[in-house]
């Protein structure tokens, strides 16, 4: 059973409130593809990866990002049930997409770095405490349905 | 991993820019870890790890220290590094994970401080640097 502070779900909340979902989203799967290049095996349909430039203005990779993480923002509605909240992605990356669940570890630190650079000073080391244990939290429900 | 001539450009321009706040970056890499990953405290039994904590302060000067002399020796990072290396397989035997947690929270220092020199190519080459960076460390680990 996860157990969240209140202070704890201040940080969580009163940063997502200011978060630009489809920028912060585009830019974390973008960072992904070009600092784990590997992680391009999944998006063979995406079109032009060839440079970081091509996957930054690519439009299937923004519009995927804005996808993901705007499920991230689901999981933020419901912190005390992430696993319920999961489950049929859990069950969706592992039997159709076969994706790795070292992946969801590999997003979750980019995205901790996007929100660094998004937020500079404001992003406290408790701040990015609370966003780590988040971003694992939602990796282990994404895996949790793997068999 | 190999370092391209790229990698190699970008990670010196980045602590060339960085420059004398290197010592700031690096304890506060040291706090952010220890905030982050409480497991990490595991090695410092003896250190006060209190806010503002000089041994915190001392420790961050000399870990940012080595990653700028890695940097510098950019084409030989396990010569820069030998005697550190040694180190940490004789005395230290930090387990090799901990490499990792560390540079995450370097990058997130590096994007806090100055997210305009964390592009995502300078971003992709730091973070292959702390990883060779991490592997010399642990090389002679077994």
């Amino acid at each position: 059973m996860v157990h969240w502070t209140a202070e704890e779900k201040q940080l969580i909340t009163g940063l997502w409130a200011k978060v630009n979902v489809e920028e912060c989203g585009a830019e974390a799967l973008a960072r992904l593809l070009i600092v784990y290049p590997w992680t391009q095996r999944f998006f063979d349909n995406f079109g032009n990866l060839s440079s970081p430039t091509a996957i930054i203005g690519n439009p299937k990779v923004r519009a995927h990002g804005k996808k993901v993480l705007t499920s991230f923002g689901e999981a933020i509605k419901n912190l005390d049930n992430l696993k319920g909240t999961y489950s049929k992605l859990s069950e969706l990356h592992c039997d159709k997409l076969h994706v790795d669940p070292e992946n969801f570890r590999l997003l979750g630190d980019i995205l901790v770095i996007v929100l660094a650079a998004h937020f500079t000073k404001d992003f406290t080391p408790a701040c990015q405490a609370t966003w780590q244990k988040l971003v694992g939290l939602v990796a282990h429900a994404l895996a949790r349905k793997y068999h | 991993m190999v370092l391209s001539a790229a990698d190699k450009s970008h990670v010196k321009g980045a602590f060339s820019k960085i420059g004398g706040q290197v010592d700031d970056y690096g304890a506060e890499t040291l706090e952010r870890m220890f905030a982050t990953y409480p497991q990490t405290k595991t090695y410092f039994p003896h250190f006060d790890l209190g806010k503002g904590s000089a041994q915190v302060k001392s420790h961050g000067k000399k870990v940012a220290a080595a990653l700028g002399a890695a940097a510098n020796n950019i084409d030989d990072i396990a010569g820069a590094l030998s005697k550190l290396s040694d180190l940490h397989a004789q005395k230290l035997r930090v387990d090799p994970v901990n490499f990792k947690l560390l540079g995450q929270c370097f990058l997130v220092v590096v994007a806090s401080r100055n997210p305009a020199l964390l592009t995502p190519e300078v971003h992709a080459s730091l973070d292959k640097f702390l990883c060779a960076v991490g592997t010399v460390l642990t090389a002679k680990y077994r």
